[in-house]
């Protein structure tokens, strides 16, 4: 008996679940109008909708300080899996304190390798790399795809290692 | 008496041509010239409803994931169909050496034939069927069975283990889906008391089978609809061709125009399913009857040309429906569902279909 009913009882199961299914794609087709996310690129250039979460590449945000959070502790470079990051740094004595302090000269990005795993944006302590959304990256010479984050000139901002 | 008299009758445009044909030359030419613009005319429809198809398939499955679809070629990438059949014709034919050549260029042909015996069958409007015999249904299952023949030859010709693969896996697929094809549709056949198409369109004048046949042609109805997407091989049943294992299945090694006449196939068989299923549930050509005159009337003012391909589309909207919902089965599940779901309910449906009709209990 309970064969028989297992037997049925799978088919409305079966029938159910497909039904489901149906009803869930049927949606997206009557409201494919105004749901569809394609987007028409090169037309389109201008108003663009890039996701939130889009991984274009690794950037350094600068305020109008040209000040940055990178405080060179090397925790983007460790997390790294393919070695795209590179930082030089220097230890700096602190003219108030005279304590020697670890800065960045060059927070050196290897665009060319990285897979935009977004690890080195987790490990960051101090958020002060993010994930950029752009996407036309394309160069004519391979060495402009390694980049220095930091600007020229730029400095630790105040208060971060606080 | 039930053809309307508004149903406009194409009988009424060949017959005098016929007639004007004979008065001016032999029995024999007439049926020459006759045959000849006939089967010029269902190739180009095949053509002409294969690209319909191709753009709409491409359409739908891009509206079923929310994409636009080609967009590139023309309004709307109408031209892409185009576009692509160019490209088709135009490259290089390429066989294995260890290929058997004899049947290897055989079995494209073998398969365009099944899908085109079908089409002849087809009662397309009033007065527009190619060739209208007292067995349709059967000619129909038997010639679609055809199809199979060329799958396996095709696979087996072109000496490639992913070609072996998907033939022998259509083949155990078509045979036993086969039967739920046709005993779904005989269910209809013992309502109707005749094997003939048009007949059976004309026994649907007073309301289509689907709602005289009520819970009986509808569970026919869907066995149809999933037993004969599973024979075009197409939907959640591709494993035949199945992209992601076997690279393209029994079609593998061909190439340019083989490999597009083995693609009209596929499209024409879903066309011929569709348009049988139509046919048999839906009324065919036959203009919607509630049994009120005035309704009837309206109705039957629309052509039955369009009722026709109106339904069949509907049809092939549903069955495209279903391959972009459902995960691909395996070929043992696929087989399960035939053997073990699909055959005992139909066999029971089909006892079922017969006390219907011994004791009248449909409309």
């Amino acid at each position: 008996m309970s064969g028989i009913t297992k037997y049925f009882g799978d088919i409305f199961h079966g029938v159910k679940t497909l039904l489901t299914g149906m009803k869930i794609t049927a949606y997206y087709f009557r409201n494919a109008r105004k749901e569809i996310i394609t987007q028409q690129y090169p037309e389109n250039r201008d108003t663009l909708k890039i996701p939130e979460r889009f991984r274009g590449i690794v950037a350094m945000p600068h305020d109008e300080n040209n000040e940055h959070a990178c405080t060179g502790c090397q925790a983007c470079e460790i997390a790294c899996p393919n070695g795209s990051i590179e930082i030089n740094w220097t230890r700096e004595v602190d003219p108030e304190t005279g304590k020697k302090k670890k800065t960045i000269e060059k927070h050196v990005y290897h665009h060319d390798m990285c897979t935009l795993c977004n690890l080195c944006i987790v490990a960051c302590p101090t958020d002060a790399i993010v994930m950029e959304p752009t996407f036309e990256h394309a160069v004519y010479d391979r060495s402009l795809l390694t980049q220095v984050l930091n600007k020229p000139g730029s400095k630790l901002r105040a208060g971060v290692e606080d | 008496m039930i053809m309307g008299s508004n149903i406009f009758d194409f009988s009424t445009v060949t017959g005098p041509f016929h007639e004007w044909l004979l008065e001016n030359m032999s029995p024999g030419l007439t049926m020459t010239i006759e045959w000849s613009i006939i089967g010029l005319t269902l190739i180009l429809f095949a053509a002409i409803s294969v690209m319909a198809l191709v753009y709409m398939e491409r359409k739908v499955a891009a509206f079923f994931q929310l994409r636009l679809g080609p967009m590139r070629v023309g309004p709307w990438g109408l031209f892409q169909v185009v576009a692509d059949f160019l490209k088709l014709l135009m490259k290089e034919h390429i066989m294995n050496k260890t290929a058997d050549k004899f049947l290897f260029n055989l079995a494209p042909f073998i398969i365009v034939i099944a899908a085109f015996l079908g089409l002849g069958t087809i009662p397309y409007a009033l007065g527009m069927h190619i060739f209208d015999i007292n067995i349709g249904i059967f000619f129909i299952t038997s010639v679609s069975s055809i199809g199979v023949l060329g799958i396996l030859l095709g696979g087996w010709a072109a000496n490639n283990k992913y070609s072996l693969i998907g033939a022998l896996r259509s083949g155990a697929q078509v045979v036993s889906y086969e039967l739920s094809v046709t005993l779904s549709l005989l269910a209809i056949v013992v309502f109707t008391g005749t094997l003939q198409l048009s007949e059976i369109v004309e026994s649907q004048a007073d309301g289509w089978w689907i709602f005289k046949g009520h819970i009986v042609a509808w569970i026919s109805f869907i066995i149809y609809l999933i037993a004969g997407t599973a024979e075009t091989n197409r939907g959640p049943f591709d494993l035949a061709e199945a992209e992601s294992e076997l690279t393209a299945g029994f079609h593998t090694e061909y190439s340019g125009i083989k490999f597009a006449m083995f693609f009209l196939a596929e499209y024409v068989n879903l066309f011929i399913i569709a348009a049988i299923g139509a046919t048999m549930f839906l009324g065919g050509w036959m203009p919607l009857h509630i049994g009120f005159e005035g309704f009837d009337n309206v109705m039957d003012y629309i052509p039955s040309i369009f009722w026709f391909f109106g339904k069949t589309f509907f049809i092939i909207l549903i069955i495209m429906w279903f391959k972009w919902t459902f995960p691909r089965l395996r070929i043992d599940q696929i087989l399960i569902l035939e053997w073990k779901y699909l055959l005992p309910i139909n066999l029971v449906n089909l006892l079922i279909a017969a006390l219907v009709v011994l004791n009248g209990w449909h409309f």
